[in-house]
């Protein structure tokens, strides 16, 4: 046990009164994200589903029948499929040795570069298409691949976003395992890999299944990277449900590929669930400090063959690579945005202090509102998520219990499941006069970052479970023995080992929400636009100023997001010679 | 050290709090929609107009003016359709000729006091248009001593293989256009042999008209490798390089097709005569000759005045390609079905 606690001052023993406070408190744990959810996603998504299935007040289900005999719905449902599970598979293959080399080493620059990882993850899918397309572009510097407008394409950007996903929920925990178990297994005779495959793996399954199930559901539900790279030829059923919703207003398709996409989304969380399940249990967790280990890409002197450097040295290899092929869209934005009429310059950096023209706020303002709504979602996903990762994190003893608490968990899943133009146009059904309140919610600023928030859940939630759960139950038993009341066991020792995840959490949350794009682009009223929907508008435009603006706006917000991603990851730190 | 802890965790919850001092919610002024001194234009993604305009309006009505943006042409018009018994707003512009039917059809404007040539239905006003045409990189043509294409039948000529891109039709409005001026040019049953040749000589569809124009076009400033992309009239007058007298790029004006934005009342407007009255001020010549600045199309009003380089590099096309707005709302779905089907595949 590395865990010690300070021995906690003689509480009075949990009386009826203390009781039924804790059941209070449970009560509410559970029910305050239960309505958040309800309220800002399930009434919007069912009332929009609900509108192509009722037709004159009759339920009509025939919209199945129609859509399911289309050839096209069958090769949607495929691609959607394919697309996500390579780029999950992807994701996860490289980001395991990502997390290995950025959470398990120490070397200069590591906050920066764990910050870079990050990026990618809030880049407007416009710009990063733009990036992408190029550089594959025949005549592009990697036209000679003959990538461009291929499924290739299409699940390289995948991995492209989603790859900070499976490094940062892994390395969290990672970090955080006690090395001393696979240091047992060495010494009893087990090779390096041997070692990690039987000790270290098993330990990180539930981490990796978490990050796979959101890359699998980020993937499932991209929407602009898959139309600028690849067109409506590799459509998913996300795009579709686009098309037919903004485009041909065919309600009724659109209601039943949702319903296509629930099925498919809780198909995968499903799968998620079991691997964590049969993996799931107390680790041993340390400080980052006890397990992280200076990253040497020569051989120590003194150090024996077959102690694992290769296994180091390969890990460190694919995530150079990987970290350079990351780069060379971004670069390419940069340089992009420095291009000029006249050659090279910092215009388009200039002109940001302007409306362009065409914006109703300059960019700079644009992004103060991006960073203000930002907070608010964040604080928002912060309590509801801590609230569902500290109620699924228990293990009732009661199957119905446990039950429950597994259907929770992939509830608060959902919304990264279900289509942006599904929920949005929901608003619009659902909050005008909500409960016949006196207010239009539809137009209102407060709904942006709730509709953000509603997206930014599932990563707190995905980032302090794992954590949560691997604490070992002892602990709190043996806090309770001490005569803790369970409010000071679940303060000690839950809240604040918790705490030291929540530095990620809160980096991911505040990232998820300066790029959230599609529910907002529905919302964002013009007089506060964020900076994606601002990006997107200037992109729009006709004018060499514009897409520069553009361009430059979106190194803009790649610099703000990894600036903040590296000021969360100091929050975390708990300081030389931390002891908790 | 416990205490030491909480310590920071006190100080973290302090920032955050001070920090929720600049938060979006908290600054939240009282929403004033739905009283008869505030009046909400719903409009589409690329509406816009020069600093102070609207203010001006403020000014002289004493009104309020909010402007609510739900995403391009038929996302706006689609919501619109949604939300006809709760409007988002009290007027609406930016349903361009491609939608208008639907619009009308659904119920969702009602009947204007406006009077200008070209209302559609006695509800709809026309603010302006422009023409979504074929453009070619001069530059490029020069360099290789090739002759540019003219019309649209020219495009499926051998000499053309593999040099034209155009934005997809089913997710762009103009890629919608065009596949319009084809339908216009060649007939209900004509067009979609049209696009099999264009598809045969090498055609290369991008997601819309920035990806079209920035990354594939030659001409667009990032050195693109096709030559030849779909895009407006107004497009060449952005070409003319620093120090230079005439643009690098120009539009054929014989592949054209004439796109209209209207503007309209909502039915059920929560101040239809507020309403009425900015309808009317977008027909006046303050907004109508800032509109090609801030818009890039043509006004509709007859005394509005274009910008000198407009006169000079963006000449209009004086026959463009024409389909019946009723046609194109009984057949939009049926087209752009075929059209992905054909071109798609």
């Amino acid at each position: 046990m590395t865990v010690t606690l300070d021995r906690p001052d003689a509480a009075p023993s949990a009386g009826a009164s203390g009781r039924s406070r804790v059941v209070a408190f449970w009560v509410v744990a559970v029910a305050v994200p239960l309505v958040f959810l309800g309220l800002f996603f399930a009434w919007p998504v069912v009332e929009m589903i609900a509108k192509g299935f009722v037709v004159d007040g009759h339920l009509d289900l025939g919209g199945f029948a129609d859509v399911f005999s289309r050839p096209r719905t069958w090769r949607i449902i495929g691609l959607t499929l394919a697309q996500a599970s390579l780029g999950t598979l992807l994701s996860v293959a490289l980001g395991v040795p990502g997390a290995y080399v950025l959470y398990r080493h120490t070397f200069r620059g590591r906050t920066l570069l764990r910050a870079f990882v990050t990026v990618p993850f809030v880049l407007p899918t416009v710009v990063v298409g733009v990036a992408f397309r190029s550089l594959l572009v025949s005549g592009g510097p990697l036209g000679f691949l003959q990538l461009d407008g291929t499924f290739a394409a299409i699940v390289a950007a995948l991995v492209f976003f989603n790859y900070a996903v499976v490094v940062r929920a892994v390395g969290g925990l990672w970090e955080r395992l006690d090395p001393r178990a696979e240091q047992a297994a060495r010494a009893l005779g087990a090779s390096p890999w041997r070692a990690f495959r039987t000790v270290t793996l098993p330990a990180l399954t539930p981490a990796i299944a978490s990050a796979a199930s959101l890359t699998f559901l980020y993937c499932a539900t991209a929407f602009g990277t898959v139309l600028v790279l690849g067109g409506l030829q590799f459509g998913t059923i996300e795009t579709e449900i686009w098309v037919q919703t903004t485009q041909f207003l065919d309600l009724r398709a659109a209601a039943v590929l949702s319903v296509v996409q629930l099925v498919v989304v809780a198909g995968a969380l499903a799968v998620a669930a079991r691997a964590r399940s049969t993996r799931e249990r107390a680790l041993a967790l340390t400080l980052p400090d006890a397990s992280v280990r200076p990253l040497r890409l020569r051989r120590p002197a003194g150090m024996p063959a077959g102690d694992g450097h290769a296994l180091t040295l390969v890990a460190t290899t694919v995530t150079a690579v990987v970290v350079l092929l990351l780069a060379l869209p971004l670069v390419n934005l940069v340089v992009r945005s420095l291009r000029t009429d006249a050659g090279w310059g910092l215009d388009h950096y200039t002109a940001l202090g302007t409306t362009g023209g065409a914006l109703t706020v300059t960019v700079w303002q644009a992004t103060l509102n991006s960073l203000r709504v930002a907070l608010d979602a964040t604080v928002i996903a912060l309590v509801v998520g801590g609230l569902v990762a500290l109620v699924v994190s228990r293990r009732p003893r009661r199957a119905i219990g446990r039950r429950a608490v597994v259907g929770l968990d992939a509830l608060f899943m959902l919304p990264l499941g279900v289509s942006a133009v599904t929920v949005g146009f929901g608003f619009l059904l659902s909050m005008h006069h909500p409960f016949g309140l006196p207010v239009d919610l539809r137009t209102s600023p407060v709904l942006v970052p709730i509709a953000q928030a509603v997206v930014a859940v599932p990563l707190v939630v995905r980032t302090v479970l794992p954590v949560l759960r691997a604490i070992d139950p002892r602990l709190r038993e043996a806090a309770a023995t001490l005569g803790a009341a369970p409010g000071r066991v679940l303060r000690t020792v839950d809240l604040s080992i918790a705490t030291r995840s929540l530095g990620l959490a809160v980096g991911f949350a505040f990232a998820a929400s300066l790029g959230e794009f599609g529910a907002t682009s529905f919302l964002a009223r013009p007089d506060r636009p964020t900076l994606p929907v601002v990006i997107f508008r200037l992109i729009g435009r006709p004018g060499p100023e514009s897409y520069g603006m553009a361009l430059a706006a979106s190194v803009v917000l790649a610099l703000l997001t990894a600036g903040i991603v590296a000021l969360c990851e100091r929050l975390r730190a708990p300081g030389a010679g931390g002891e908790w | 050290m416990a205490r030491i802890h909480s310590l920071r965790v006190v100080g973290t919850a302090a920032v955050v709090a001070a920090l929720a001092g600049c938060s979006a919610i908290g600054s939240d002024e009282p929403s004033a929609s739905a009283s008869s001194d505030t009046v909400t234009l719903v409009t589409h993604d690329s509406f816009a107009l020069s600093e102070g305009i609207l203010a001006d309006f403020e000014e002289q009505t004493g009104l309020t003016v909010e402007v609510v943006q739900p995403g391009d042409g038929g996302t706006l018009v689609n919501q619109l359709v949604l939300t006809k018994d709760a409007p988002l707003g009290d007027v609406v512009f930016g349903i361009d000729n491609t939608f208008a039917s639907r619009a009308v059809d659904e119920g969702v404007v009602a009947p204007t006091t406006t009077e200008a040539e070209g209302v559609f239905e006695g509800a709809l006003v026309p603010i302006d248009y422009g023409d979504v045409c074929i453009n070619v990189d001069h530059t490029w043509f020069a360099a290789h001593g090739l002759a540019e294409p003219v019309t649209l039948e020219d495009l499926t000529e051998p000499e053309y293989k593999d040099l034209l891109v155009v934005p997809n039709a089913v997710t762009s409005s103009p890629g919608l256009s065009f596949l319009l001026a084809t339908v216009g040019a060649f007939g209900e049953d004509g067009w979609q042999d049209y696009w099999s040749a264009l598809k045969a000589n090498g055609l290369k569809v991008a997601d819309g008209w920035s990806d079209a124009y920035y990354t594939d076009f030659s001409g667009g400033g990032a050195d693109g490798p096709r030559p030849i992309v779909l895009s407006y009239a107004s497009s060449p007058p952005y070409t003319v390089p620093e120090g230079g007298t005439a643009p690098t790029t120009g539009a054929l004006l014989d592949t054209c097709f004439r796109q209209t934005e209207y503007a309209g009342v909502l039915t059920g407007a929560a101040n239809p005569t507020g309403a009425q009255q900015l309808l009317d001020f977008l027909r006046t010549d303050e907004v109508q000759n800032d509109i090609p600045v801030s818009m890039y199309m043509y006004p509709s009003s007859p005394t509005a005045t274009l910008p000198a380089e407009w006169a000079a590099f963006a000449p209009l096309a004086t026959d463009p390609f024409e389909v019946d707005p009723a046609d194109i709302t009984e057949n939009r779905e049926a087209w752009l079905t075929e059209w992905s089907d054909t071109v798609i595949g």
